[in-house]
């Protein structure tokens, strides 16, 4: 991380710091650092950070540093941590809004995986209101470069009738509906 | 009769089609009526709570309003986790949120009310009077079985939002139903540990050695199968199963039937409805302790 002056840099982030919670609705700043939602999370084996430190390095203002972790992209939100902290600091939905973050201002070097899992995810459910796997597997594969991954389970999956042996999208009667949320909430984000 | 809206959520007809056959079957059985939300959408997990928080509240709420038009239905459930838990962020989001609520509303063409509730899928059938219908309805009683009960996180996690509905780090709901039909439910540390979920689809590797630290613990504690309650968790421990093996040179073998493909054997139902073929790992020894094999 190399060094760092505390001060300047909490008083030109102050106001990410202030906003990030204003917009989260966490008040991290209630966290006195016991590590309890560390010592139960499963991913800090695959992490750079700790949630803890995640936290810690939040009130601090390291917005770069927070936003560029691995840590947030690696957590899978199960919410072990929230269950268990003791000052009700929600800390999975911590991870949620600093990935939004990261994403907007686009700090997304260890999250293309991620971000083009969900782009592809999303975009089957603004077209059909409903996942469709191999049109998501197929955009997903394409758009990370990675063309074969997890298309071992393609074939398993047919024989199982797990999956369509011809795969084709069926677009709920609500798809109008649903495209309309997306767009929506796409107007209210900005 | 008892009826609930039913949202099958996208798995329940796909990678989880297993779970989605018995849990009709027993339903069926059991004289519990499961009405199917009219066009339902995906609930959006877990991309959307990832990318924008309002969608991530709008996908879910178009569901449960349109559970509201369903005649005589004040409860809905979701046999899946995952798709429970965003259920239940609207519930507890927008509840107790009039502002959130009405720009919900504004992104919909049939409101949300919040007049039909979620319940917790497993307490449709453990709630003591079913629980008391199913054992007087066992008739092959899954005696010997040992099985570890996984309940996976987001049924349970986080207790405020998901209402309390089972104890977060010893849930019991499962642990009850296995014991009416006979099977052993053991004493375990990771009922509640995370299988990695669609870590699977992005980062592999951690979700492999997740699954195996899951798979080893419920092997070491004695299990003869991990019993699940969440199609997510289920595919990873079942369809990776063997990519676990041979990453870690080990042989599980460990069969992942759904709960409710273990209360239709007990309830004496046909195998082949209750969908054991479509599990990967072979359910053989589960199903020859009720000499259904």
């Amino acid at each position: 991380m190399g060094e760092l002056n505390l001060s300047q840099v909490l008083e030109k982030n102050r106001s990410f710091v202030d906003e990030f919670i204003e917009e989260s609705g966490t008040d991290i700043r209630q966290c006195y650092q016991c590590a309890k939602c560390s010592g139960g999370c499963p991913g800090t084996f695959a992490m750079d950070y700790l949630p803890n430190q995640i936290i810690r390095m939040l009130m601090l203002g390291m917005k770069e540093e927070v936003l560029k972790s691995k840590t947030i992209w690696v957590c899978m939100g199960c919410s072990t941590c929230t269950t268990r902290c003791i000052r009700d600091i929600d800390v999975a939905h911590v991870m949620d809004a600093l990935r939004k973050e990261a994403v907007k201002l686009g700090y997304t070097e260890h999250a293309k995986d991620v971000v083009t899992f969900n782009d592809a995810f999303l975009w089957t459910i603004r077209s059909w209101g409903r996942l469709f796997d191999a049109g998501m597997l197929m955009m997903s594969n394409i758009k990370s470069g990675n063309y074969t991954r997890n298309m071992q389970y393609a074939l398993p999956m047919m024989l199982k009738g797990k999956s369509p042996l011809i795969p084709i999208p069926h677009g709920i009667k609500g798809t109008k509906e649903v495209k309309k949320i997306f767009r929506l909430s796409k107007q209210e984000g900005k | 009769m008892p009826k609930y809206a039913l949202y099958p959520g996208c798995s329940l007809e796909t990678g989880g089609i297993e779970y989605g056959m018995s849990t009709h079957a027993v339903a069926h059985a059991l004289g519990i009526e499961l009405v199917e939300v009219p066009d339902w959408n995906c609930c959006g997990a877990s991309s959307a709570h990832m990318t924008d928080h309002l969608l991530s509240l709008a996908l879910p709420a178009r569901v449960l309003a349109n559970a509201e038009t369903i005649p005589g239905v004040t409860e809905m459930v979701a046999p899946c986790a995952a798709c429970h838990n965003r259920f239940a962020a609207v519930e507890y989001e927008v509840g107790k949120n009039e502002e959130l609520h009405s720009k919900i509303n504004s992104m919909l063409e049939v409101p949300y009310t919040g007049k039909v509730k979620l319940r917790y899928y497993l307490d449709i059938f453990s709630n003591p009077e079913t629980l008391a219908e199913i054992k007087k309805q066992v008739k092959h009683p899954l005696t010997g079985l040992k099985v570890a009960c996984y309940y996976g996180c987001l049924f349970v996690k986080p207790p405020k939002a998901t209402n309390f509905v089972d104890d977060p780090e010893n849930p019991m709901a499962m642990d009850n139903l296995m014991s009416a039909i006979g099977a052993e439910p053991l004493l375990w540390p990771y009922k509640t540990e995370c299988c990695g979920a669609s870590l699977g689809a992005t980062k592999e590797d951690a979700c492999t050695k997740l699954c195996n630290d899951i798979l080893r613990v419920a092997k070491d504690s004695g299990a003869d199968c991990i019993v699940a309650a969440c199609p997510l968790c289920q595919s990873n421990l079942d369809m990776r199963q063997v990519a676990v093996e041979k990453k870690y040179g080990l042989q599980y073998r460990l069969p992942i039937p759904f709960f409710t493909q273990l209360i239709g054997l007990a309830l004496g139902l046909d195998s082949k409805a209750l969908g054991f073929k479509k599990l990967f790992v072979d359910p053989a020894k589960v199903l020859q302790k009720v000499g259904a094999a």
